[in-house]
């Protein structure tokens, strides 16, 4: 399930906006200018089904997201989705795992409390008996010259 | 003929003749004969695996998929509480405290350890660093690591968290760890092959319950280890699929 964001769980300054996310969701989002930086080490590491719903999350991945494990377990992957993240690079993302390849993109990801992290992120299709039966998210730390590269490029995007 | 067992050749040499206790062990257990073949280098092991001249191995992670997926081995256990880690280490005199300082040009030592070197090389691409524009430098063990970044011939030195752990405290106190990885999910496996996979059950068995008795306990610990826990299927295909990602 995905919810509307709160007031109340946004820290500092926030808009205001609606996204309108994959599988004809609609969800109010709040965001803010602050950034959470990626930890050094770690990787953010999670697992959907087919249709985006999220079946597995690591540690490093609740700590990022802000959200508790039960609130990201059967959530859309989109909860993360911010509003400066091009829709383009989730098409692109879909249609290379439903082609049976990897996608590698540097993505802006929506904290609960408002606040931002980019990452390095892969993505892989989990094939058993032949069968995608569900895909594999692995994020790490971006370089900051690709971030910035990102920053300029991602608005003519959108 | 016996079966063939063989050790990553990564393994700790404080725990070399432990890996002979522990097949002795094995060999009685299951009454059957295995002889235990230490290869001196990956490339080496490899080739022993090609030639179909494994039937167990302790394997480093970065050889689970080759091993599952072209050479039909099985998982058995994990030991408990392991997991390989990475480090970055520089002199403690450098003037870098952070990866994301160092510069295209930078001197990295190595070893042969294939799943250290890569989860190594994924902490250095913050600061835009890859094997293109980065002088590496392969040595033996990760003590002439340590020795190489000590006397300044290297910048950055990539070791397993462990070795790096187990280090004197005169040569760390030299030293300065600039990032030690907590993935946590990246661990060395018993696996078994195709030729001896009908003895899978029997001995996953053996090996998940050899805590629970003095004799098990003490092989456990000359290898360094406190018990073995099952590794299913899934787990398994998991740590492919985690470590397809990390060599994209």
């Amino acid at each position: 399930m995905i919810h509307d964001m709160k007031p109340g769980d946004v820290v500092g300054d926030y808009k205001e906006t609606i996204l309108d996310l994959y599988g004809g969701i609609s969800r109010v989002v709040l965001y803010t200018d602050i950034e959470t930086p990626y930890p050094d080490g770690k990787l953010i590491v999670s697992t959907t089904d087919k249709d985006g719903i999220i079946t597995h999350v690591n540690k490093a991945f609740v700590e990022m997201s802000g959200y508790t494990e039960d609130e990201l377990l059967d959530a859309p992957h989109s909860i993360l989705r911010h509003p400066d993240m091009p829709s383009v690079a989730f098409k692109d993302l879909w249609d290379t795992v439903n082609a049976g390849k990897h996608w590698q993109g540097y993505v802006k990801n929506l904290r609960k409390d408002g606040g931002f992290y980019w990452v390095k992120a892969t993505v892989i299709p989990n094939i058993r008996q032949g069968k995608v039966v569900s895909y594999t998210s692995v994020r790490r730390k971006p370089s900051r010259a690709k971030v910035e590269e990102c920053m300029k490029l991602y608005p003519t995007l959108l | 003929m016996p079966y063939q067992f063989t050790v990553s050749p990564d393994f700790s040499p404080d725990h070399l003749s432990g890996w002979y206790i522990f097949n002795t062990w094995l060999q009685k257990q299951t009454g059957q004969s295995i002889h235990l073949e230490m290869y001196s280098s990956f490339q080496s092991q490899r080739e022993a695996i090609k030639r179909g001249n494994v039937d167990l191995i302790y394997a480093n992670p970065f050889d689970a998929a080759m091993l599952v997926r072209e050479k039909g081995f099985l998982p058995l256990v994990k030991a408990v509480g392991v997991s390989d880690e990475a480090i970055i280490a520089v002199n403690a005199d450098s003037l870098v405290d952070d990866v994301a300082n160092l510069m295209p040009g930078t001197k990295v030592a190595v070893t042969e350890d294939p799943d250290v070197r890569m989860m190594g090389m994924i902490m250095l691409e913050p600061a835009d660093l890859d094997a293109s524009n980065t002088d590496i430098v392969v040595y033996d063990t990760y003590v002439l690591v340590a020795k190489n970044l000590l006397q300044g011939n290297v910048d950055v030195g990539i070791f397993l968290a462990e070795a790096y752990d187990d280090l004197s405290h005169i040569i760390k106190s030299k030293l300065k760890v600039l990032v030690r990885s907590q993935i946590s999910v990246i661990n060395h496996s018993l696996m078994i092959g195709p030729k001896f996979a009908d003895k899978r059950d029997e001995i996953q068995g053996l090996l998940v319950s050899m805590d629970q008795d003095d004799k098990g306990k003490g092989v456990l610990k000359s290898l360094g280890f406190e018990a073995w826990a099952k590794v299913e299927d899934e787990e398994m295909e998991f740590m492919i699929d985690l470590m397809d990602t990390l060599a994209i």
